[in-house]
């Protein structure tokens, strides 16, 4: 097993990529028969600090259908200068630039440590990164206040020459121009009124005039980046300027009756960012960065009246159908966030308020492309303020950790074909001989728009094996898989990462040890995951679960050992025994259990599950707790309410939220103030002991996650009670005795039911 | 007058003045020898004759001397035309120069005499029937044209009438203009008589000539008796010319005047009488001060009017010949009279049915119970008792509204009452507010409604006792008791929304393509708002102005500006969306000057720089009003408009409009579609505006056309004003956009206002003219109203009045002040009714009936063909006059014009009317222009509407340099002017100084500071700054007209025999058009023709 685990780790960490199965089952049937599919996860831009980019454009396939690109994986003959092609088999030529290719004197791609690589096109002109700024102004003084501290600040921490705009909106929209001296500008829309992009642009006006006043031919040329860095403008010009504009944004001066939400046009504001980058920057990597101190309460996209005594859709209107505007608005957001993702613009939503502000309906802003979604009580809370300054943060080249504008394109050897892609991409619509009909997630497609990409964001990646039983594999054959991306790198140069990876074949009956042992378990529960999260937001909630329950026993009737209708006779290998868990709590899940969340939290929640590493999901799925105690050094512990212990503190990750709980002997402790008295130092330091772990994570986490500091009876102690598994209940308290863990006020069932029941329905041959 | 006269020279005399010999010669030289004045009447009655004859001596022989003026008296007789007037204007003309003289003196003498003949006035017709011996008649005829045709026709009344009283004392006077003085005045009281006369006089003119006219009334002979045989041929003298009104016979100058006045009317209107009297007589021969006792009649005439023809009879003999422009009635001559009769003692407002003085005359006014003239003005001050009367006699009844008139400072604005909480108090019924007329009954526990005789109770905190006549013993504490123009504070429940209002906004809309930025109109109005914001309007004793002021540019998207006091600098804001126009800010939009004056001026200094580059040529219109009124909207205010605009609107957007014009479409049917709007969208906006209590005023720069009529309907239905530049250049035209901006941004103005007139049981308001917006047939809604905006309303009977309670108008105008008060102005007039037709022509005012006449026919033109509209006036008019003839004037014969004193006028001014470019352009007129002062028109005061159809000519090298008084004006006519001097013509909207070509070059070189004629630059504009009397004068006086008038009137310098002479030659009224108006002689022979048929 130790084999596989490095293995697996290895190609993480070169390759960015995890199989769910690294045997693959040679055919159709046999890859059916194994109930978790063949899938990777794939993180594009996985940082390689030591993979240097190399200067030059890869070598592709000659076959107008392939196209693959040279990888160590491609035969190479090099009398001849040839090589053939791993996936399409034609034989190629190299370029004139490889004249002097030998044995001893490989280019970079054809080395085996380059499986992935990087290469910097020169071609194209270079754009500057594009950051617009859209910034509701319905706030309240001191969130306003802080974020406008928080533009200002990060104007500091833009590139110079990248470009940077201002839309404010409120009840209007203003579209601000940036180059004015002496007087400001802006453009102002009315909020209620939905505009086409040709409207905005003539509107703005972007479009050239179709009869010049006075046809200077040459003269045109010029004008063009003029009209357009009316409003984008390079940060080293204005940032004085937009400074000064920041400092005088007001809020929103229209009078807000009593009773009412103030009018937000959010709905018209994106579609004017979108229609002004659309008619300026198109295919240019753009970042709309979306402030919201509440819903859009007018125009298209509005999510809720402005009614105060109507509240907000919940969970609850949406199962009866009683959310009046949700229809709408998701259409409008998702045309523009279709729109935007066409041109290559990614879409950042900042919200900040108490009550939801409809990331439900605008979720597919960012989900579509890539962008990012935070969301966060206050704009005057240290949560939104690092986050946001997180995003600006610098890779150990002085480039931000972000790129835009990217494709994906995945090439598959024949057996297998791409079934789809969950993640923050949509589809680009190329139809290629490697694409499946069956679709899982987004698919009929080999390739992906990802308007907006950080190193952690990644893919799943679904396939299909579709070579026939009739007609195995070779001994020793291997499957293969390339993926392509494209995209503009944060210095502004295009860069094209290739990753080409392979597996071998196994015939599942024969070898189905090999492909067991084989078996990603952590992967396999992140993909699997993906697909329950990607179903569940079409889908209703029970119909999930029920098809999450059912690959789980499935698979555990697959690889289970067991005799028939005995449960205690199941076991499951290594390589599976943390599977069934990882699924018990996915089911307990915010992902899939909308209970006690709003549309809004879901939202949120599920978005940053379909873009973070498996590290990241493996968390999110089952939060991690450490125990601090006097007893020894921090260790992690079982999830479980067992865990929770008068005289220790527990750390909680949960990603969202950081827990720090102190039990109840240690909060008496901590009351009585031991900590400051000189002899129970070792109290004071167990007591940091946690903080700086936290504090650890917190620097490394995007976005910031929720700081809880709490202690056994606190009201915040439910984030860590709602976690855990409840093994201890008011109902099985009294039998399982006091002297451990805290009970857990729930109906759940605990890990051990669900298991116990798993196994019966395992072993039962009645399914 | 004496101009003319002099001008008119004598000639004529000798030669018309035969006619009258026919006449009654006997009578005038009976008149003239002794006091005349007994004679005189006898001659009316019978004899107008009388008159003629005076005239004829004079004619004859005398002609030479006097005659000059004379002269055209002659010919006046010719005519017969009763115009009486002309021919005593002629007549002292006659006399010319020293007719002036004369006619002091007469005049004085008069004065007596005016007592008596006050009576008489009215009937006036008298003079000049008679006289005019056919001799006469003929000449005039001929002068005439027409008369040619209806010649001898008519003969009757004419004559008749009208002279006798006067007449007799005319005839008198005649001889004497001069001379007798003092017989007219004895003759005076024969004015009863006067009307024999016509009889008489008939038979003179009658006959030929009758078109020319009134001669007659000089004639009438009574006129001078002096003249008797002899005179009348002088008349005729006039024959040649002659013809004209009344007058005419006028053996010259002598006999003139007398007819006139007359005596014509025996008394009844007593009050004016006395003052008028005198009045009369100057105005009707013009010159005669003199006449005026005497005869009256003649000259006068009037009263005896405008026998024009009649006397055909007789004199027919003379040849015919020119009627001559000095024998017709002459405009400059009335408003002389008018000045030096009524100028000088106040008005005062206490009697009912009073005709205030004219216009153009300068007088106090002391408000006793009945609203200033300087607010109401009717045409007429007594109103036939039935509708069948008024549908007879075709006189329209309106009034002429300006509620909010600025009243010169020796005059107190009215008072305004607070009547607390309870609000002012009203009848319940009519709703009519408590004005002096209300009769308080039942020891003052109830009152009567004057209005509908509703009996209403007298609220507990209103009560007061009354006293022994049953008035209330408060009467003189209360305005509203005892004044006939007072303001209420209007309580909540006058308030839009029942809140009080917030102060007013202003907003300025300012155009910023190319054309504006080219021209220097954007960089010089930003200047001058720097400045002129200092200068809003503010009420009463206030420190600062209440009124915000907010800024936006325009091309074809719009820029507004955020100028909050705390801003740093100014923020604009382009709103693109001008399909769907809304106002992108709140707060920071609308400002105090003083707070946010820095913002301000760092405003206005940038645009001209931010625009400088512009290429943007299109502009957008009605989304900019749109801007404007959301903008208030959202303010919740009231407030105005100042649009500065450039160009035809093509951007695409609501309210966009294409190039139409279309000169072919001139004098076909549809012609109309040039004063139409092109689109809905217009009126739709205004309405809006009106609701929201915007008013807008637009400031246009044109370089082409831009569709005037369209543009124009918002401003015209909110109460706004438009302003237009044609080829604005910054050099030329500064002085006269920033006078006006000046004036426009600084006048005071009501908001948001509702104006009901209210008038007695038996007369309703059925017809508004003005600008203004009407959602029912009652209310008038104002968005703004100023002290500049005039509304005609027209009454119609919807039942009997009574003659006792005479006919109430009660014009109620809610309105907010500058300050964002809400009040009630009430003005309060009370008419005269009459069971006699004679009552009804004599009361009336001209220059109102032509201020009701051309509103009534540009709005005409709206909807029916032009011709339609000239040809509808001119039936009207002839109705008028023939109904005059017919019921009021003495018989006379049928060729005598005979006229009504009081609207002696109103041939000579509805001819201008006529011509006006409206109604007949000019092929230099473009449609533009037409449509500018159709809506100009609109709104205008009887003041203005006087001299813009009728511009005054003043001469101003004539009298001493040393003479400071303005110069007495002369009549609108090429041949007045002398090519030795200089003269100044305005008209309200343009000011030429024309310069002689044989014009002293001490003069030129005085006032143009160049050695001679040549190097005058044609279309100077400025006068140069010269320290010498002439040039001081001469600027100040020009400096003096134009603080009488609304706009700033940019000066014109015109050469002699150049080419921009043309232009200037388009305002002299009297002569003919080059676009085919006729001239005054040739009108007024038409409108003789048109009676005569309407007659037969």
């Amino acid at each position: 097993m130790a084999t596989y685990l490095e293995f697996i780790q290895q190609n993480e960490e070169r390759d960015g990529v995890r199989f769910s199965w690294n045997v693959w089952p040679s055919s159709r049937l046999e890859a059916t028969r194994m109930v978790v599919p063949l899938a990777c996860l794939l993180t594009p831009l996985k940082e390689r600090p030591d993979l240097p980019p190399v200067q030059y454009e890869p070598v592709l396939c000659s076959r107008p259908t392939c196209k693959a690109i040279l990888n160590p994986l491609c035969q190479v003959d090099y009398r001849a200068r040839l090589w053939a092609c791993n996936f399409c088999f034609q034989r190629n030529q190299f370029p004139p630039a490889y004249a002097g290719i030998s044995e001893v004197n490989q280019p970079a791609e054809l080395m085996p440590q380059f499986s992935t690589i990087e290469y910097v096109v020169q071609r194209g002109p270079q754009c500057p990164l594009i950051f617009l700024y859209v910034v509701d102004t319905c706030l309240e003084e001191d969130d306003l206040q802080a974020l406008k501290e928080s533009l200002q600040m990060s104007l500091s921490l833009l590139p110079p020459d990248s470009l940077v705009g201002l839309i404010t909106f409120g009840r209007m929209v203003q579209v601000h121009e940036l180059s004015c001296e002496g007087i400001s500008k802006s453009y102002v829309f009315r909020g209620t009124k939905d505009l086409t992009a040709k409207q905005i642009q003539d509107m703005l006006g972007l479009t050239k005039p179709t009869v010049p006043v006075q046809p200077v031919q040459p003269a045109q040329p010029h004008e063009q980046p003029f009209v357009s860095s009316r409003f984008l403008q390079p940060v080293h010009k204005i940032d004085m300027n937009l400074t000064d504009l920041l400092g005088e944004l007001q809020r929103d001066p229209w009078p807000v009756p009593q009773g009412k939400r103030p009018l937000r046009s959010t709905g018209v504001a994106v579609s004017i960012a979108v229609g002004l980058l659309e008619g300026t920057f198109p295919n240019t990597g753009a970042r709309i960065m979306l402030f919201m101190g509440g819903p859009p309460t007018q125009g298209p996209g509005m999510v809720v009246g402005d009614e105060l005594k109507v509240p907000i859709r919940s969970w609850h209107d949406i199962e009866k159908d009683n959310a009046r505007f949700m229809k709408k608005a998701t259409k409008h957001y998702e045309m523009l966030a279709n729109r935007a993702a066409a041109n290559g613009h990614c879409i950042d939503i900042y919200a900040c308020a108490l009550d939801q502000t409809g990331l439900l309906e605008m979720k597919c802003c960012t989900n579509l492309t890539g962008g990012y979604m935070v969301m966060g009580d206050s704009f005057n809370t240290s949560l939104f303020k690092q986050t946001f300054q997180r995003i600006f943060s610098k890779d150990f080249n002085g480039h931000f950790r972000m790129a835009f504008g990217a494709t994906l394109e995945v090439k598959t050897s024949r057996e297998l074909k791409i079934a789809g892609a969950i993640g923050p991409c949509v589809s680009l619509n190329v139809k290629g001989p490697c694409v499946s009909e069956n679709e899982l997630g987004v698919g009929g497609t080999s390739q992906w728009k990802i308007c907006g990409l950080d190193p952690t964001s990644t893919l799943g990646i679904y396939f299909e094996v579709v070579s026939q039983h009739n007609a195995p594999i070779p001994q020793g054959g291997r499957g293969a898989v390339q993926f392509v991306t494209h995209y503009q790198h944060s210095s502004t140069q295009r860069r094209i990462r290739v990753t080409t990876v392979a597996r071998n074949w196994a015939d599942a009956q024969s070898q189905l040890k090999h492909i067991e042992a084989a078996f990603d378990q952590e992967a396999a529960a992140v993909l699997m995951a993906r697909l329950g999260v990607f179903r569940a937001e079409s889908e209703e909630g029970p119909d999930v679960l029920r098809w999450l329950d059912r690959q789980l026993i499935r698979l555990c009737q697959k690889f289970g050992q067991y005799n028939k209708e005995d449960p205690t006779s199941f076991r499951l290998s290594d390589s599976f025994s943390l599977y069934p868990q990882f699924m018990f709590h996915l089911r307990r899940s915010p992902f899939l259990q909308v209970f006690n969340n709003s549309p809004d939290e879901s939202s949120c929640y599920r978005h940053h599950f379909a873009r973070q590493d498996l590290t990241q999901s493996l968390i999110m799925i089952q939060p991690i707790l450490y125990s601090y105690s006097f007893h020894g050094p921090p260790e992690p512990v079982l999830l479980d309410s067992s865990s929770i212990l008068p005289d220790r503190i527990l750390l909680m990750d949960t990603f969202f939220q950081i827990v720090i709980y102190l039990g109840e002997t240690i909060a008496q402790w901590q009351k009585a103030g031991y900590q400051d008295m000189p002899e129970y130092e070792n109290f004071k330091h167990l007591l940091q002991a946690p903080l700086d772990d936290a504090q650890e994570i917190l620097q490394a986490r995007f976005p910031m996650p929720r700081y809880i500091n709490t202690e056994h009876g606190g009201s915040q102690a439910r984030f860590l009670l709602s976690k855990v598994n409840p093994s201890q209940t008011h109902n099985n308290l009294y039998a399982w005795g006091q002297e451990t863990g805290a009970p857990i006020l729930t109906d759940d069932v605990s890990l051990q039911v669900f298991m116990d029941h798993l196994k019966k329905l395992a072993v039962s041959s009645a399914c | 007058m004496n101009v003319n006269q002099s001008a008119p020279p004598v000639p004529p005399f000798g030669q018309p003045q035969p006619v009258y010999p026919g006449y009654h010669q006997s009578s005038y030289g009976g008149q003239p020898g002794s006091t005349a004045a007994p004679t005189p009447y006898g001659a009316y009655n019978g004899p107008v004759p009388g008159y003629q004859q005076t005239p004829p001596p004079g004619m004859s022989r005398a002609p030479p001397s006097s005659g000059a003026p004379p002269a055209s008296t002659a010919q006046a007789p010719g005519g017969q035309a009763a115009h009486g007037q002309f021919g005593q204007g002629d007549v002292q003309n006659g006399p010319s120069s020293t007719v002036q003289m004369q006619r002091l003196p007469g005049s004085q003498p008069f004065g007596s005499a005016p007592l008596v003949p006050v009576v008489s006035q009215p009937a006036v017709l008298q003079p000049y029937g008679p006289p005019p011996t056919s001799a006469q008649v003929t000449a005039q005829l001929a002068g005439m044209h027409i008369s040619g045709a209806v010649a001898p026709v008519p003969p009757t009344s004419g004559l008749g009438y009208g002279p006798p009283t006067s007449l007799a004392s005319a005839s008198g006077s005649f001889p004497n203009s001069g001379l007798y003085g003092s017989y007219p005045q004895g003759q005076a009281p024969p004015l009863g008589q006067a009307q024999g006369h016509p009889g008489a006089q008939p038979p003179q003119r009658s006959v030929p000539p009758q078109a020319s006219s009134f001669t007659p009334s000089a004639s009438g002979g009574p006129r001078m008796p002096s003249m008797t045989g002899p005179l009348l041929p002088g008349q005729s003298f006039g024959g040649p010319p002659v013809s004209q009104p009344n007058h005419i016979s006028s053996p010259p100058p002598q006999a003139l005047t007398p007819g006139t006045q007359m005596s014509g009317p025996p008394g009844p209107p007593p009050p004016m009488h006395s003052s008028q009297q005198p009045g009369y007589q100057l105005q009707q021969n013009g010159s005669f001060g003199p006449v005026r006792g005497p005869q009256p009649n003649y000259g006068s005439p009037y009263p005896g009017t405008a026998t024009f023809g009649s006397q055909p009879g007789p004199p027919q003999p003379l040849p015919p010949k020119r009627l001559d422009p000095d024998a017709i009635p002459s405009p400059i001559q009335v408003i002389e009279d008018d000045r030096n009769n009524r100028g000088s003692e106040p008005f005062i407002t206490g009697v009912r049915g009073q005709v205030p003085p004219l216009v153009t005359t300068n007088f106090l006014v002391k408000d006793q119970g009945n609203a200033s003239p300087r607010y109401i003005r009717c045409t007429s001050y007594n109103i036939p008792c039935t509708s069948d009367m008024a549908k007879q006699a075709q006189v329209p009844l309106a009034a002429v509204i300006k509620p909010l008139a600025r009243l010169p400072p020796e005059e107190a604005s009215p008072y305004v009452v607070d009547h607390g909480e309870s609000g002012p108090l009203r009848c319940n019924r009519c709703k009519a507010y408590m004005c002096p007329f209300m009769q308080f009954i039942e020891g003052g526990r109830r009152f009567q409604c004057c209005f509908c005789s509703c009996i209403n109770d007298v609220p507990p905190q209103y009560f007061q006792h009354l006293d022994h006549t049953g008035k209330r013993v408060d009467a003189y504490d209360r305005p509203e008791l005892s004044l006939g123009s007072y303001e209420f504070l209007a309580t909540v429940d006058y308030c839009k929304n029942n809140k009080f209002p917030s102060p007013p906004a202003f907003i300025f809309m300012i155009d910023v393509s190319y054309n504006a930025i080219r021209s220097g109109l954007v960089r010089l109005l930003c200047e001058e708002l720097k400045s002129l914001l200092d200068f809003l309007p503010r009420e009463g004793g206030a420190e600062e102005s209440a009124i915000r002021v907010g800024f936006v540019t325009y091309n074809k998207v719009l820029h507004f500006y955020n100028v909050k006091s705390s801003l740093a600098q100014p923020q604009m804001m382009v709103v693109s969306d001008v399909g769907d126009m809304f106002v992108p800010l709140l707060d920071g939009f609308l400002v105090n000057v003083n707070e946010s004056r820095a913002v301000i001026t760092s405003l206005l200094d940038q645009i001209p720089e931010m625009f400088a580059d512009t290429r943007e040529t299109e502009t957008v219109f009605a989304p900019v009003i749109q801007a404007g009124m959301e903008a208030l909207k959202a303010a919740e205010c009231a407030g105005k408009l100042f649009l500065f605009h450039t160009s035809l609107p093509i951007a695409e957007a609501p309210g966009k409009l294409k190039n139409r014009d279309d000169r072919k479409l001139i004098n076909t049917d549809k012609e109309k579609t040039l004063f139409q709007p092109q689109t809905g969208v217009y009126q739709t906006l205004a309405k809006e505006c009106v609701a929201q209590g915007c008013c807008v005023d637009l400031f246009l720069f044109p370089n082409q056309y831009v569709d005037v009529a369209t543009l124009s309907v918002v401003p015209q239905l909110t109460g706004g004003s438009v302003y237009k530049y044609a080829c604005f250049q910054v050099e030329n035209d500064q002085e006269r956009f920033l006078s006006d901006l000046r004036r426009d941004v600084q006048k005071v103005v009501g908001f948001d206002a509702v104006m009901r007139v209210r008038t007695s049981t038996g007369i309703r308001a059925v017809d508004f003219f003005g600008a203004f917006y009407m959602s029912n047939t009652t209310d008038v809604e104002l968005a703004g109203l100023d002290g500049d905006k005039t509304v005609t309303v027209e009454f119609k009977h919807d039942d009997r009045l009574n003659e006792e309670s005479g006919a109430l108008l009660q014009c109620a105008l809610l309105y907010t002040s500058c300050a964002g008060q809400r009040r009630l102005r009430i003005h309060n007039l009370a008419l005269n009714c009459c069971t006699q037709l004679a009552d009804l022509y004599r009361n009336c005012e001209t220059d109102t009936l032509i201020n009701y006449m051309a509103k009534f026919a540009y709005r005409g033109v709206l909807n029916s063909p032009v011709k339609t509209v000239r040809d509808t006036l001119i039936t009207q008019c002839a109705q008028i006059l023939a109904c005059y003839r017919k019921n009021c004037a003495s018989p006379s014969s049928a060729g005598q014009l005979i006229l009504p004193e009081c609207m002696k006028l109103l041939p000579v001014y509805l001819n201008c009317v006529l011509k006006s470019d409206v109604l007949q352009p000019g092929a230099e007129v473009t449609t533009d222009d037409r449509a500018y002062v159709r809506q100009l028109v609109t709104s205008m005061d009887v003041a203005e509407t006087n001299v813009f159809f009728y511009p005054r000519l003043l001469p101003l090298t004539k009298s001493p340099i040393e003479n400071t008084t303005e110069p007495p004006a002369v009549r609108a006519s090429e041949e007045r002017l002398s090519n030795g001097d200089i003269y100044l013509l305005e008209n309200g909207l343009n000011l030429f100084l024309w310069v002689g070509a044989s014009v002293q070059q001490g003069v030129v070189q005085s006032l143009f500071g160049v050695s001679s004629f040549s190097q005058i630059t044609s279309g100077l504009s400025v006068l140069p700054v010269l320290d010498n009397l002439l040039s001081k004068k001469v600027r100040g006086l020009i400096d003096g007209l134009r603080a009488q008038r609304s706009r700033y009137m940019k000066l014109i310098v015109v050469k002699q025999e150049d080419k921009l002479e043309m232009l200037f030659k388009h305002f002299l009224v009297e002569d003919k058009s080059l676009s085919g108006g006729a001239s005054y002689v040739d009108f007024l022979c038409h409108m003789h023709k048109e009676i005569r048929q309407l007659l037969s």
